[in-house]
């Protein structure tokens, strides 16, 4: 209505002036500024433009306290100080920054506000400034502005903080417990996450846990199997419980690619990549160390990429993940990461360097933690055009003390490999030949656990195979190498130990010409499975290395991915999206008999869930192994009722099917009866309609293809 | 036994067909000419030249004196069989996919194509008994479904009329009045284009085979799923064992993938399926393409298949096959 009536009073005033309202320009109209003459403009915008600035608060304004008091000459000195620091941080705004003087003594009071244009420059101030120690006396304590209030909120008198009952957790590893000792796995595919049992006997999985949507990249268990962690762009979050899946806590990590948690879970390493504002600039890294439990970020490490980039391009984005590495075993006590010109070990108990200050070594490329020790295994290549001899060190930590070291020549490149109980650590080292046109390779075979370390050389029996793949036999004293050029490579077996040669390695065997680029042992040791992947299409050998015999060669076309399961009974290969077909995943027992299949189209990830290691001490374990029979005689009667219900259970399902599909089958023949009658109408009263009618008729015709005589001579006196 | 390679046709197969006395078989492909052949050792016996397109699907009457058989040409034409002459010539505005004769041989469903502004149709045409009487008149168009109708077959005493096409649904029309009788459940159904449909010997089920990997049983008066075969590859041709409890379902990935991958990743194999356990029995490898057609003989002791590769595979079953066990 006020715009009607605004709109008479001008026509009536125009009328009275006598102008002609359609002749004016109304952009030419210029009011003076600041001068709306009580029209009230419809542009929103205006207005609330105004209303953020107020609504931003002093979010922006921080205090700085313990400045020095000084006289009023001093004060613009003071104040150019403080200017010169805080600039550095952020735009302070025009007359934003405000020191307080006493009107009696004219002195400063010790403080000043400062204003910055965004909170956010407020904040890193803080946050940097915060302890700066202008001198000795002067150490500055910033806060922000906003936070006063809160402070002056605190009441005087403590009072005891609430107590809360105890209330006992899910028993977040219930999964051990289950009666049938089986595992569980997660898989992705489509939008789903499902978890399942692998309930091998009845050759098929029991869903535990599905949720469509459950995570936005990938899922991980933690290294002990107690939780499953998903990927969101708002952070990562970890999964568990007794029976199903909850949320168990969640940690933020804006655009959070990667995670890592730490060998004894205790801990969650979180990556994110940022593209920076100025397209020159390095990508900015965030790395966070978050406390699984409690979801507290213990540390967190921020920089551009070139700093994380060093020691390999490898990996996704640039960084060769994870940046940091676990040491010490499932203590987790230490961390370390590959700086330039030295490695930066952290330890968890203050989640700082240890000694404050970081391990250096010149020109370091690579280096590994023993999975048991806190040992280091570092690799330093060869400097000053092969005057400086290469070297591959071992050093403890937190004594940083060089345990062991071997200097190696004409060295091209280094790959480390821990065995698992950190008994042996055997670094494949590729050697120019004197022409330095080619390279050969050799192994040198550390024994941590022997007095001096002693090293040993092994070279393959013909120098020049190109090495494949590698791999130590879980917890036991063998390996296992893929080496040859041809396009089917020889396999051969080692022993650290054997039974006439202790102290010295040597061959088991070696098989020759075989279709396999990977080595996958079981986790219990003992068995093997060389399987050819990409290439050589799936092809799979089950291998036992204790009797040095093949127990099953077989094929799952495309296969990409193999994975044991934590106990070394079965093993999944699985065929992920990388091909179009065929996707989804195959169930085999430890020697190769393929127990069950399951097609998934879009299938992505397939992961066993981890088991912690067990309680045995390996002196039990050994005498469960000597009297297997013993004991495995009650899972065998098991075995045999489950066999003897499935088949039941087949035999009845089978019945039911025929009982069905004859029911439909009589009914058919009923209806086609019925109706046999009207169908003869149809066909003009032709009657057959089964194929007993037809009568077969054996016609014989003769034709008369040609007529010709002939003359025949006859002579007498033949008899 | 070695199957029997009939190499006659130039492009790939689309369709075969058995007549009743399984002896003739006739294969159509996409070049032009549909082609007879003796069914028992694969001889080629003839062909029917004058269709100027792919030539779709075919039928044949039950005394096996005249063929039927649809063309890409958007034509429909009539042959005699023994000679090979042209009989009639049905005009279409787009392809004609489908042809089934109904039992007596007097009426004929034909489905056409949707092509520029021209909608896919179902006609329903009478058969003359003398081809000199014959006309183009339809007795019935029923339209409806959106997409291509790539099968539509005869119901029982020629009472319904069952459809199933590109919109994934199979229906059942009243050929009399051609009302929309019942739509198979999109929930249980099939999820992509239906390719092929194949009806029992005395027509109370049928097959349909879909690019969604399975094929399924359905009961035709109520058409009630029945069974559900589930596999790996799209199907493009299903066909029934009129003598064992057996269902055959072949295809294969597409065509325009087959180049880029191993052919083993193809499986361009007939796979062959207990019909009540839906289990999968065994399969035939030999196509080097993806199965377009299959084919029992009517005796159910040979099959034919035919490939993107452009061969008829003829099979006759070894002794072995009659005693499956599962």
């Amino acid at each position: 209505m006020a715009d009607v009536l605004i709109m008479n009073e001008i026509e009536a005033t125009v009328g009275r002036l006598g102008i002609d309202l359609s002749q004016v320009d109304y952009d030419s109209i210029r009011l003076p500024p600041g001068e709306d003459f009580g029209i009230v403009s419809d542009d929103d915008d205006v207005y609330q433009d105004d209303q953020l600035e107020f609504d931003s608060g002093f979010g922006n304004i921080i205090v700085v306290d313990n400045l020095p008091v000084v006289p009023r000459e001093k004060y613009e000195k003071l104040e150019g100080v403080i200017r010169k620091i805080y600039s550095q941080i952020g735009v302070i705004k025009e007359e934003g920054l405000w020191m307080p003087v006493d009107p009696e003594s004219h002195k400063t009071l010790g403080y000043c506000f400062i204003e910055y244009n965004t909170p956010q420059e407020a904040e890193v101030a803080r946050e940097k400034t915060n302890g700066y120690k202008l001198d000795r006396a002067h150490v500055f304590v910033v806060n922000m502005f906003d936070d006063f209030e809160k402070y002056m909120k605190v009441p005087d008198e403590w009072a005891p903080p609430e107590f809360k009952p105890y209330t006992p957790g899910e028993n977040l590893q219930k999964w051990l417990t289950d009666e049938k000792a089986r595992d569980q796995f997660v898989f992705r595919a489509g939008q789903d996450t499902e978890v399942h049992w692998n309930d091998a006997r009845q050759a098929k999985t029991e869903l535990v846990y599905k949720r469509a949507y459950w995570t936005e990249s990938f899922v991980q268990w933690s290294p002990l199997g107690t939780y499953l962690a998903t990927v969101h762009r708002q952070g990562a979050a970890v999964w568990g419980g007794a029976t199903t899946f909850n949320r168990l806590m969640r940690y933020a990590h804006s655009q959070v690619k990667l995670i890592d948690f730490s060998p004894g879970e205790k801990y969650l390493v979180t990556y994110s990549s940022h593209e920076p504002s100025n397209p020159r600039d390095a990508n900015r890294v965030v790395i966070n160390i978050f406390d699984v439990r409690t979801g507290k970020v213990m540390r967190d490490f921020k920089g551009s990429a070139d700093e994380f980039a060093i020691g390999g391009t490898g990996g996704v984005a640039g960084v060769s993940w994870p940046i940091f590495r676990w040491g010490g075993g499932k203590e987790d006590n230490y961390f370390a990461k590959l700086g330039k010109n030295m490695i930066s070990v952290y330890e968890t108990e203050t989640f700082s360097l240890i000694d404050k200050k970081s391990l250096k070594v010149e020109n370091v490329v690579d280096f590994c933690w023993s999975p048991t020790d806190p040992i280091l295994s570092l690799f330093v290549p060869e400097l000053g055009g092969g005057n400086q001899p290469a070297r591959v060190s071992l050093v403890q930590i937190p004594s940083k003390e060089e345990l062991r070291q071997k200097n190696l020549f004409s060295v091209s490149d280094c790959k480390m490999y821990w065995q698992s109980n950190g008994d042996y650590l055997a670094v494949k080292v590729d050697r120019y030949t004197k022409t330095k046109k080619s390279t050969y390779t050799g192994f040198e075979l550390f024994r941590i656990k022997e007095r001096d370390i002693p090293i040993e050389v092994l070279e393959l029996d013909n120098k020049n195979d190109k090495i494949i793949a590698f791999a130590w036999e879980p917890k036991g004293h063998r390996f296992a190498v893929i080496h040859g050029d041809n396009p089917r490579p020889d396999v051969s077996f080692y022993s650290m130990r054997t039974a006439n040669n202790t102290g010295r390695v040597s061959k088991l065997t070696t098989l020759k010409g075989k279709q396999a680029n990977a080595l996958f042992w079981s986790p219990a040791g003992r068995f093997i499975v060389l399987a050819g992947l990409k290439g050589f299409n799936g092809q799979l050998e089950f291998y036992n290395v204790e009797e040095l015999e093949t127990m099953a060669t077989a094929e799952h076309f495309m296969a990409t991915d193999i994975e044991w399961d934590p106990t070394g009974r079965y093993v999944a290969t699985s065929v992920t999206s990388v091909h179009e077909m065929e996707n989804g995943f195959n169930i085999w027992s430890f020697n190769g008999k393929l127990l069950y299949r399951i097609l998934k189209d879009h299938f992505f990830q397939f992961l066993w869930r981890p088991r912690p290691p067990s309680f045995l001490t390996p002196e039990k374990e050994e005498e469960i192994s000597k009297n297997l029979k013993k004991y495995s005689k009650k899972y065998e009667l098991e075995d045999q009722d489950v066999s003897m219900l499935l088949s039941e259970q087949e035999r009845e399902k089978r019945r039911m099917l025929k009982e069905e599909w004859e029911k439909w089958v009589s009914e058919w023949k009923l209806l086609h009866e019925e109706e046999k009658l009207e169908r003869q109408k149809l066909r003009d009263g032709e009657a057959s309609d089964e194929e007993e009618e037809y009568q077969a008729r054996e016609i014989e015709v003769e034709e008369l293809l040609e007529v010709s005589e002939e003359v025949l001579s006859f002579e007498f006196g033949q008899e | 036994m070695r199957p029997i390679l009939m190499k006659g046709h130039e492009r790939p197969l689309t369709f075969l067909k058995y007549n009743r006395d399984g002896d003739l078989l006739f294969s159509c492909a996409k070049d032009h000419t549909p082609t007879v052949w003796f069914a028992d050792n694969g001889e080629r016996l003839g062909t029917y030249r004058g269709h100027n397109g792919a030539v779709w699907s075919c039928d044949v009457s039950r005394d096996s004196t005249m063929l039927i058989t649809g063309s890409a040409d958007q034509t429909a034409k009539l042959w005699n069989v023994q000679t090979g002459t042209q009989l009639y010539t049905f005009n279409f505005d787009s392809p004609a996919r489908s042809v089934d004769l109904a039992v007596g041989d007097k009426l004929v469903v034909i489905t056409s194509d949707p092509f520029m502004d021209v909608t896919s149709a179902i006609h329903v045409k009478r058969i003359a008994s003398d081809p000199s009487n014959q006309t183009g008149e339809s007795v019935l168009i029923l339209k409806g479904p959106q997409g291509r109708i790539n099968r539509a077959v005869w119901g029982p005493l020629n009472r319904t009329i069952v459809s199933a096409g590109e919109d994934a649904v199979v229906r059942i029309w009243d050929s009399e009045t051609g009302k929309l009788l019942k739509e198979s459940d999109k929930e249980t159904g099939h999820k992509k284009t239906i390719t092929s449909l194949a009806k029992a010997a005395d027509g109370s089920h049928f097959l349909t085979g879909s690019l969604d990997k399975s094929a399924k049983l359905w009961d035709t008066r109520t058409l009630t799923l029945i069974k559900t075969y589930v596999t790996e590859r799209p199907v493009n041709a299903v066909a029934m064992s009129p003598l064992l409890d057996h269902v055959v379902l072949g295809g294969g990935q597409d065509a325009s993938a087959v180049t880029t991958t191993d052919h083993r990743a193809g499986k361009f194999e007939a796979k062959f399926y207990d019909k009540t356990l839906t289990e999968e029995i065994g399969g035939v490898k030999g196509h080097f393409g993806p199965i377009n057609a299959l084919a029992f003989n009517p005796d159910g002791k040979s099959f034919s298949s035919g490939g993107e590769d452009g061969y008829v595979r003829l099979h006759h079953f070894d002794p072995d096959y009659f005693n499956i066990k599962i």
